[in-house]
Parts: C-alpha cells; sequence; structure tokens
C-alpha cells in the first residue's frame, strides 16, 4: 500500500519554510510527517499530510513546484533493535532506501516510518513477505 | 498571403527609385522639422542638398537609444504633439523613458506594415487572430490590433495574462493564430497540461511569436508541443512597435519591409556597413514616419542580412533572427556571451524551459564570476537531491562547453526571475568596470 508523499522545492531562503507550512495550515491541511534535505542553495520539502490532493493544488496555485512522490510508511516495533529487524530484511533482498524519515504521531504503540525506495514494488514484496506493517493512505488521514 | 504585392514583390531597382525619394523626402522633412537633427545634420555636413539617392544614406549620422533619453520628451519629434495620435512609452531602466508618438498617417503605416505581417504568416481575411502580447504602453497588442483591423480579421483581444481564460478562448472561438511572446506560449502549454488539454490538438496553427530572442529550439519545442507553424517577428517601439520584419512560410530568414524601414547592418567595431551575410548592428531608416522619423537607428539587434529573392516571392531584404544584442552581449574572462547561446543549451536539455537570468559579478581582484539562475519546472522537479544536482551539473557542463568559461548554475524557484511586460531580464551585470 503505497502513500503519497509531496515533494516541494525550496530556495534557501529565510521564511520559505514558513510560508508553506503556513498556506497550509490556513487551509486546514495537517502535516503528518516532514523531512527536509538540503543544499547549499535549495532544499527540498517532504511531507505527508492528511489532504494531499488538495495540499498539492494549494501548493501549485501558489506557485510552488510541487509533486507527488510514492513512499511506503511501515510500522516499526518502538524497541531496541526494532528499525533493525526490518533493515535487515530489506538488506538482504538488496532493496535500496533512497531516505527515509519518521511520523510526528503513532497510532499503536509501535513508530511509524516513511520509506523511498529505488523500486517501490519490489520493496513492498519483500515487506509483505516478512509481514511488516504497511500504513494504508486512509489510516494516515484518520490519525 | 502578399498583403502588398506591389512593394513586397518589387523588382529591386523600382525599390531604389522609391527609396531614393523618400530618403530625400525624409531628410528634408526633419532637417526643416527638427531643431535635434538639423543639428545633427549640420555638424555631419549632411544638409538636404547632398542627399541624392538611397546610396547617399551614409553620409547621414547615426541615431542611437541615448539620442532618444537625450531629448526626451518631444526633442526628436519633427510634428507638433497637436498632430500625435497615440502615444508609447517603454521604460527605461537608466534614465529616462523611451517616448515614441504616432500621426494619424503614422498608425496607418503600422497597420499596413503589420497587415504585411500577418499575410506574411499566412493569415487570410477573415481568420480569426488571439492577440496575447499586452495591450497598453507596450506596443505589442495594439500593432497586432491595427494590422488584423486592416486585414479584416476577428479579432480576440485578450491581452497577456489569465492563462487559463487564454486556453478556453482558443478552444470556444477557435482562432487560427495566436500572437504572443514565445516564452507565454510554452507557458501557455504547461497550464494547458494541468488543465487536461491536449495541445497537440489546440486550434492555433500559426504563431506569431517576438519581443524577445528566442531560438531555433525553442521555435522547434512550441512547433512540436503545439503543433503550429511558429514565425518570428521583429519590431521595435523606437520604430513603430512589431512590424518591422516577419518570416514566412518558408521560415528562411524575416523578411524587412525595406520600402518603409530601410535597413543597415553595420560592423560595431568599424562603423561600417558590414558585407552581405556578414553579422553586425541592424540600423533602420524611418523613410515615411512624421511623428518621430528616426535617420539610422542604431536598435543594438545583431543580425546578418541576405537580399536574393525568397521563395515566397517576396524580393525585400531577409534579416537572421537576432544573433545578439550589442548592449547585451556581455564579455566575461575576454569572452563574449550572449544570452541566446545559454538559451539554446537550456532549451535542449529535456524538460528545461528557459525561463533564466545571467548575474556577472566579480569580487575585488577577482575573476569574473557567472551564475546562471534557472526556474525550476514542475516536470523536471524530483524529491530526490541527486537527481537535481545531475540536471544542475549537466546544464552547468553544456554551457561551459559552448561558451568557454566555467559558470555557476544555481536552480531556482519559479516566478522569482524578474520579468516586465511579458520579457525576463535575461542579465545582470553586478561588476563595476
Amino acid at each position: 500500500m503505497r502513500i503519497k508523499q509531496i515533494s516541494v522545492f525550496l530556495e534557501n531562503r529565510q521564511g520559505r519554510l514558513y510560508d508553506v507550512c503556513s498556506l497550509l495550515g490556513s487551509n486546514d491541511i495537517n502535516i503528518r510527517a516532514l523531512t527536509i534535505a538540503e543544499t547549499e542553495s535549495f532544499g527540498v520539502l517532504r511531507i505527508v499530510v492528511d489532504k494531499s490532493d488538495a495540499a498539492i493544488q494549494l501548493l501549485r496555485d501558489n506557485q510552488f513546484v510541487a509533486n507527488f512522490t510514492d513512499v511506503i510508511a511501515i510500522e516499526v516495533p518502538d524497541q531496541p533493535g526494532g528499525l533493525a529487524s526490518i533493515l535487515k530484511v530489506l538488506a538482504e533482498n538488496d532493496v535500496n532506501i533512497e531516505y527515509m524519515y519518521g511520523f510526528v504521531e503513532k497510532f499503536s504503540d509501535k513508530a511509524l516510518l516513511v520509506m523511498r525506495f529505488e523500486d517501490t514494488d519490489f520493496a513492498q514484496q519483500m515487506l509483505a513477505k516478512q509481514n511488516v506493517h504497511v500504513v494504508a493512505e486512509k489510516d494516515i488521514q484518520g490519525l | 498571403m502578399i498583403w502588398k504585392q506591389d512593394v513586397e514583390c518589387a523588382s529591386p531597382a523600382d525599390l531604389k527609385v522609391l527609396q531614393s525619394e523618400r530618403l530625400k523626402n525624409l531628410v528634408a522633412y526633419v532637417y526643416g522639422n527638427c531643431p535635434v537633427y538639423k543639428r545633427k545634420l549640420d555638424a555631419a555636413g549632411a544638409t538636404p542638398d547632398k542627399i541624392k539617392s538611397i546610396d547617399d544614406i551614409v553620409r547621414l549620422p547615426i541615431t542611437t537609444k541615448e539620442d532618444m533619453r537625450d531629448n526626451y520628451p518631444y526633442g526628436l519629434f519633427s510634428c507638433p504633439q497637436n498632430r500625435i495620435n497615440e502615444i508609447h512609452i517603454s521604460s527605461g531602466t537608466t534614465g529616462n523613458p523611451t517616448l515614441v508618438g504616432y500621426t494619424r498617417d503614422d498608425l496607418r503605416l503600422w497597420g499596413d506594415v503589420m497587415a504585411r505581417v500577418l499575410g506574411c504568416a499566412g493569415a487570410e481575411p477573415g481568420d480569426t487572430i488571439q492577440i496575447a502580447y499586452g495591450y497598453g504602453l507596450f506596443t505589442g497588442g495594439l500593432g497586432f490590433h491595427y494590422g488584423a483591423l486592416e486585414m479584416g480579421l476577428r479579432i480576440i483581444p485578450t491581452s497577456s495574462g489569465q492563462t487559463s481564460r487564454q486556453l478556453k478562448l482558443m478552444q470556444d472561438f477557435k482562432p487560427r493564430i495566436i500572437a504572443c511572446t514565445p516564452s507565454y506560449v510554452l507557458y501557455m502549454a504547461e497550464e494547458a497540461k494541468e488543465l487536461g488539454i491536449d495541445t497537440r490538438k489546440g486550434n492555433w496553427k500559426i504563431g506569431i511569436f517576438g519581443a524577445e530572442p528566442w531560438s531555433e529550439s525553442m521555435r522547434q519545442e512550441i512547433e512540436s508541443i503545439w503543433n503550429m507553424l511558429a514565425t518570428d517577428v521583429y519590431g521595435l517601439s523606437e520604430i513603430i512597435g512589431p512590424g518591422v520584419a516577419q518570416e514566412c512560410t518558408y521560415k528562411d530568414g524575416l523578411h524587412i519591409f525595406s520600402d518603409v524601414f530601410y535597413p543597415e547592418i553595420i560592423n560595431p567595431k568599424t562603423g561600417r556597413p558590414a558585407a552581405e551575410g556578414e553579422d553586425g548592428e541592424l540600423t533602420i531608416t524611418t523613410l515615411t514616419k512624421q511623428g518621430i522619423p528616426l535617420i539610422r537607428y542604431g536598435t543594438r539587434d545583431v543580425v546578418s542580412m541576405r537580399t536574393d529573392t525568397c521563395r515566397c516571392g517576396r524580393t525585400s531584404p531577409r534579416i537572421s533572427k537576432i544573433k545578439g544584442r550589442t548592449d547585451d552581449m556581455i564579455v566575461v574572462r575576454g569572452i563574449n556571451v550572449f544570452p541566446s547561446q545559454i538559451e539554446h543549451v537550456l532549451v535542449g536539455i529535456e524538460g528545461t524551459q528557459p525561463y533564466y537570468q545571467i548575474v556577472v559579478d566579480r569580487q575585488a581582484h577577482q575573476l569574473d564570476e557567472v551564475e546562471v539562475l534557472v526556474e525550476v519546472e514542475q516536470r523536471f522537479f524530483s524529491d530526490e537531491i541527486k537527481h537535481l544536482n545531475e540536471l544542475r551539473d549537466k546544464i552547468r557542463k553544456e554551457i561551459a562547453d559552448v561558451l568557454s568559461i566555467g559558470v555557476k548554475v544555481t536552480l531556482v524557484e519559479p516566478k522569482t526571475i524578474k520579468r516586465s511586460e511579458g520579457k525576463a531580464q535575461r542579465i545582470v551585470d553586478k561588476r563595476k568596470l
């Protein structure tokens, strides 16, 4: 089960992250997970929100360059070695992770992680085999 | 269609007679009516009695943009303001703006040359044209309007902007002709995609694009995206606005209407006429204008010119696409750089659309540094930094290959490069030379 991440191009300028967050906030869109990858002159903001279609339209209408990216959100046991156990499965099957980051909230006693894979389909199969719980889009909306 | 067959296809000998007669009248007219020109002509020893034919034009002094600005507002006019029917003003980046004024006859001339432009691009009376150049002080919108009126087209005067409405009007009224800046028609393609409109099935079949430099590769991009013929129109407000030259459907140079706008190509280094086919500054004499006629006006546009007869039958000389600007040209570490070279690289790279800006700077005791700002577009944006960096590096490498100098490439957010009247400001030179 894939979920939609929104990636936004941001110049390294004061207040740009605030601009995005306040735009989403004032339109009643909630950010569930967030990370920023930065270079010296620009960054890419990656977010998972509760209303992704409305959010991307809003961002584009406000002159932001924003795309959807398919990612997978998984539940990870919130205990020592929890993440390692999942990474082991992926490593043993040669699944490459492009990047990953955590959710703000969780809906069980497990931690929620967003993962972006080189080959999303294959990663999903491997995770399913190992009974790793993949979170659906509607679960995110209900958080 | 050929709108004015008698002059557009005149024999060179007949044309020369006409031009000679007109030049003599022009020199006498400005000498008698414009004190600034009288002084200039006296100083050059080029009084009306010395001008016998068009060949004597080389005796006349050059008029520059500085002359226009120094004599702002009315100094270069040859007729009183109460005979002026319309004025246009372009904003000045340095000092005074440039003011031009048209008498009733000048407006008729404008309508006539713009009708020739439309005919040259393939328009026929009865066609519908969407005019998406700005209406107002900018000459683009009204120039096309007058030409379309003259030819008897159905006009949709949308002016520029409000892109989704432009597209709706295209679908509702099916204009065969679109007139706007080349970057705007590409911008509209982006919007069309977002709206789910198939641009290949668009109604526009003929595009007349100008007001900013554009390259051959940009033409190919426009033609393939919109499935249309994309032609180049040339003009400048000092001469008339759009309506100085236009490509015919063979797209083999722009026909310059030399019976009214006499062209010379001047080598900027020597100040002498360039040989046929050689690059130089396009210099134009308005042979029949009344309000603010100009003698040998230096356009700062670098072109070459040829005089052989075109396959379309027109005998008028043809100028090349603008190869650069004598003033936009910057010298960086001893190398001449034209923005068009960088534009060419950007269009050639998959996905990039040329909204860009070149910033040249020099720190004390350092070499010049060139930074090229490129606006990121939806279609080549990636969530992965490495892909964006690869794109940036590819642009940097290709520019370096073309210019033989290293540049810094910076990806910036859309709409962050300043535009004025739909034109992007291509070069910012921060050096204190």
